[in-house]
């Protein structure tokens, strides 16, 4: 965190650049974005989004005459650091970072640096259509204000994904310190993503979420005095689970794919995810049995919005802008909700739609391993990015150790 | 006129992207770094790099696997080539290391990883039947360890086959028939006599290669990503994780970490060259003691059936991610998939396209630019009468020598700052700065055996120069052109590094989305990129083998 603070404060230095709200109407920008390629860096771990990556952009291309290229990133800080970079090289105008998939740090980190475009969604018709009531997150990223320069296009839970043939569901835990009993009873046979990653990072908020004395200090930036007194509980908690972990927690699948390949080879047992669609889809291409499911936690888990967002230095802003219109569709969030295509849960108010939207979203009767929202149980709310960045960090230096 | 210029151009655009990106990575090394606002010089970075944690496990796991691959590398595949002296079986099993050297190394690190898993191939094999496994064990680790052993094993596999074929290749320049049969004629038995005596003529022939052998098992980042630790990481994979941090204060740390990477690896190289000093002497003071040698006799038999095992792993782990991406399922413990069909590779066509494309376009570039590079160069020598000296050989190994971490990263800095990062042109450059010296090494020998008399004959009959060579030489270094386009088209292909920076990630290869899906995408898709991966520069090979046949199948003379 100390050296984030440097480089913040070493741009700060640098000349800051200027800020508008984007006030033009949407024809005109579809207009101008005409024949523009938009640079789309988009963390490429899953085959499934990056096959709907593909298709956004044979759609937009027929019909707005935007091309889309898909920059495939292993970590979303690729596209920050490229941001960052041409700002320090001087290039306020035609950066090649076009839209980014992003939230979180990452979110902030830009955000708090000016590094994006906008506000932008008061220009998008269909964000009238995203539900802002019910599902804050769309309009408040891990406490941090939206304020418009980001766009939501999916949402996300954290939920368990297991292989019911194999384990009763009845013998899962489903709280925290239940997490520890039964990796005790089954060493070797839970993991969680390295903690660099931002579903380990996640795995580790999960369980600080139950541990902390107090859950509502997490809304708060996450300072020495708070940091320490809230996780106390939590590394009492993973140092005793560590050498229950596989591979004895001396090694970790680097990504939510590499752990749910594991838990497909039948190394371990049930496998972290925030994707609530995580069975279904995984089902529907081959790399889960049948009979995989997902579970949550009986005090509910961690969900949040995933956006996009526009680079202030976007050399194609209007096609981006017209991406992430796109995106926004009803027929485009009903395909990407289909667990056949992507699976993710909409940011959608289906309430808002027409009957004949809505209807697009129904879930098709043969779909296996899609929960209910009953299923789901309750939404919490992500702590501020800053408890995130620091997890992390106390995460490596307990592996450094 | 413009022929001479052609060795200074050549070396020009080799070493200018060398001498720029390493002084653009020396510099933040130092902290001096203006665009962040990092004026040097200070220390600072080096603290840094010294104080993080596991520094120590990084610098350890980096050159203990950097030198076991390497004296491993070289025993395996020098026991191979004492059996194969003497053995058409062996001789005849050599021929199999050109799918080998043809893949890229990340497609054979992706394909071994999954041989050797607790849920791999292996594994899978005897299971249950043998191991009464239905479940993976819990407990084996085979792929990161902490010791780097993975990371070896995977390297071994790409640089035994590489130092056979440099062996078989040095060996044509020695009377190993001759050496062999006074050997025999004193008393000595095959094997050993191939050590003793031929491998001391065929070693300095190889040093070079060797070196390139040894400074990349040092700073591989492809393959350490794929099978070395993660958790402290070697440090090739620290410095490029740090460059790719959006915490600019990482830069001049992850500057440092490269420098060091280049340190290492002079140390490595030096440590080896003095090395072989009191290991020659050694040697001479055995074979001159006049043992027959049945203990090094087992053990060369030994070092020989290592070799083939390797061999037959690395072809194992290509077999694997071709099946791969032919299963449709494909579960523990089943040694083979339930479901066979071409559904991956319908569903990736049009996602894989691009890359593919890329891939092509570049490795094309790249080589048809490294070949007329090489022709003029070779041209001009030849008409001027002057050969370069060993100066100039090491300059053209320097690319092969030097970290590709140790210079890329300035690299991107230079072209962020004139505008050319991320485009075709900046990959394309810093490919050939890398399939040049290989296209060099390949068709330097046969240029320069050229029969002088042809030549000569077309020039009295009033042939120019430039007739002479189109009409003359051309066509008859059709086949040498032909494979030394294939080796480069391969070389172009595995590039990671020098395809990751150049590009600014805006570019994508077949390697570097294998590399970036390898990090747990679906085992499928991961398959169908490595299967492209290995065909791409085989069907290379085939057609530089295929072609000559073709074109000269009314010319019996021509024909190989």
């Amino acid at each position: 965190m100390r050296l984030l603070a440097l480089a913040v404060t070493t741009l700060a230095l640098l000349a800051s650049p200027s800020h508008a709200a984007e006030t033009r109407s949407f024809e005109d920008i579809a207009a101008k974005a005409r024949g523009q390629t938009v640079d789309w860096n988009a963390w490429a771990g899953d085959p499934q989004t990056n096959a709907f990556i593909t298709w956004v952009g044979a759609e937009v291309e027929r019909r707005y005459g935007v091309k889309v290229n898909h920059v495939k990133l292993t970590d979303t800080a690729e596209a920050v650091t490229r941001v960052v970079a041409e700002r320090a090289a001087g290039r306020n105008e035609g950066g090649g970072v076009d839209l980014i998939w992003i939230n979180g740090p990452n979110f902030l980190a830009m955000k708090s640096q000016g590094l994006l475009y906008g506000p932008v969604t008061q220009a998008l018709p269909n964000f009238r259509f995203v539900d802002t009531e019910r599902r804050p997150s769309s309009i408040v990223d891990f406490t941090v204000p939206v304020e418009g320069y980001a766009v939501p296009w999916r949402v996300a839970q954290i939920v368990y994904v297991y292989d019911s043939a194999r384990t009763d569901p009845k013998t899962l835990p489903r709280s925290i310190p239940a997490m520890l009993e039964w990796a005790k009873a089954n060493p070797g046979r839970l993991t969680h993503p390295n903690g660099r990653n931002f579903l380990g990072a996640t795995f580790l908020k999960q369980a600080l979420y139950e541990l902390a004395p107090d859950p509502s200090m997490l809304q708060k930036p996450a300072t020495d005095g708070a940091f320490g007194l809230a996780t106390a509980q939590l590394w009492t908690w993973y140092n005793v689970l560590r050498p229950y972990l596989w591979r004895e927690g001396r090694s970790f699948p680097e990504t939510g794919p590499a752990q749910r390949q594991l838990l497909a080879d039948g190394e371990i047992d049930f496998a972290v995810s925030f994707d609530p669609a995580e069975a279904a889809v995984s089902i529907n291409s081959g790399l889960l049995p049948d009979t995989a499911r997902v579970m949550t936690l009986e005090k509910g888990t961690i969900g949040n919005t995933s956006f996009v967002a526009i680079p202030y230095n976007a050399a194609d802003r209007e096609g981006a802008m017209v991406v992430a219109n796109f995106l926004l569709e009803p027929a485009t969030q009903a395909r990407a909700q289909d667990p056949k295509q992507m699976g993710s849960f909409t940011v959608l108010d289906l309430d808002k739609l027409s009957p004949d939207e809505r209807r697009l979203f129904d879930h098709p009767p043969e779909a296996k391993g899609l929960p209910t929202n009953a299923e789901l149980g309750n939404s919490l709310p992500e702590p501020h990015p800053s408890w995130m960045t620091r997890i992390t960090e106390e995460w490596e230096r307990l592996m450094n150790r | 006129m413009w022929l001479r210029l052609a060795p200074a151009l050549t070396l020009a655009l080799l070493l200018g992207p060398i001498g720029l990106g390493f002084a653009w990575t020396v510099l933040p090394a130092f902290g001096h770094m203006p665009s962040i606002g990092a004026v040097g010089p200070t220390l600072d970075p080096w603290r840094t790099l010294f104080v993080t944690s596991g520094f120590i496990d990084t610098l350890r796991v980096t050159v203990t696997a950097g030198l076991t691959a390497t004296c491993l590398s070289l025993v395996l595949a020098a026991g191979f080539c004492a059996i194969a002296a003497g053995s058409r079986t062996f001789s005849r099993l050599s021929r199999l290391v050109a799918p080998l050297l043809a893949t890229p190394h990340s497609a054979i690190a992706l394909g071994f990883a999954f041989l050797v898993l607790p849920s791999g191939w292996i594994v899978r094999a005897i299971s249950p039947e043998l191991t009464g496994w239905t479940r993976p064990p819990v407990g084996l680790v085979t792929i990161g360890d902490t010791a780097g052993l993975s990371l070896v094993g995977g390297l071994l596999l790409k640089e035994v086959p590489y130092l056979v074929l440099m062996i078989i290749g040095a060996s044509a320049q020695v009377p190993v028939a001759a050496t062999l049969a006074v050997s025999r004629a004193l008393g000595h038995r095959g094997l050993s006599a191939w050590v003793k005596a031929v491998l001391p003529q065929i070693y300095p022939q190889i040093r070079l290669p060797l070196y390139a052998v040894l400074a990349f098992s040092l700073s591989v980042v492809d393959v350490a990503i794929i099978l070395g630790p993660s958790q402290p990481p070697p440090l090739g994979v620290l410095a490029t994780r740090w460059f790719s941090d959006y915490d600019l204060s990482r830069y001049p740390p992850a500057a440092a970490a490269a420098v060091l990477q280049l340190i290492v690896v002079i140390a490595a190289i030096g440590l080896w060259r003095v090395a072989e000093i009191p290991i020659a002497a050694l040697g001479r003071s055995w074979a001159e003691g006049g043992s027959r040698g049945f203990a090094s006799a087992l053990l060369i038999r030994l070092a020989g059936i290592a070799a083939l095992l390797a061999g037959g792993l690395g072809l194992a782990a290509i077999l694997g991610m071709v099946v791969w991406s032919l299963a449709l399922v494909w579960r523990f413990p089943d040694a083979w998939p339930s479901a066979l069909g071409l559904a991956t590779w319908q569903a990736q066509a049009g996602i894989v396209a691009p890359a593919l494309a890329n891939t092509i376009i570049i490795g094309a570039a790249a080589t048809v630019l490294a070949i007329l590079l090489v022709l003029a160069c070779l041209e001009n020598e030849v008409r001027r009468g002057r050969r370069p000296g060993g100066a100039a050989l090491w300059l053209l190994f320097l690319p092969l020598l030097a970290p590709q971490i140790a210079f890329l990263f300035g690299v991107q800095v230079t072209l962020v700052r004139v505008g050319l990062d991320g485009t075709l042109f900046a990959v394309i450059w810093s490919h050939l700065v890398f399939v040049l010296p290989y296209v060099f090494l390949s068709l330097a020998d046969p240029f320069r055996a050229l029969d002088p008399r042809l030549p000569a004959t077309a020039a009295a009959l009033g042939a120019d120069p430039i007739r002479v060579f189109v009409t003359i030489k051309l066509p008859l270094l059709l086949r040498p052109l032909l494979i030394a386009a294939a080796v480069g088209f391969a070389v172009s292909v595995g590039q990671y590094l020098a395809t990751l920076f150049p590009g600014a990630g805006r570019i994508s290869t077949l390697t570097t989305d294998a590399v970036t899906l390898a990090s747990g995408a679906d085992r499928r898709i991961i398959g169908v990129y490595a299967a492209l991966q290995a065909a791409l520069p085989l069907l290379a090979y085939v057609a530089a083998l295929g072609a000559p046949a073709f074109l000269y199948r009314h010319r019996r003379a021509l024909r190989p």
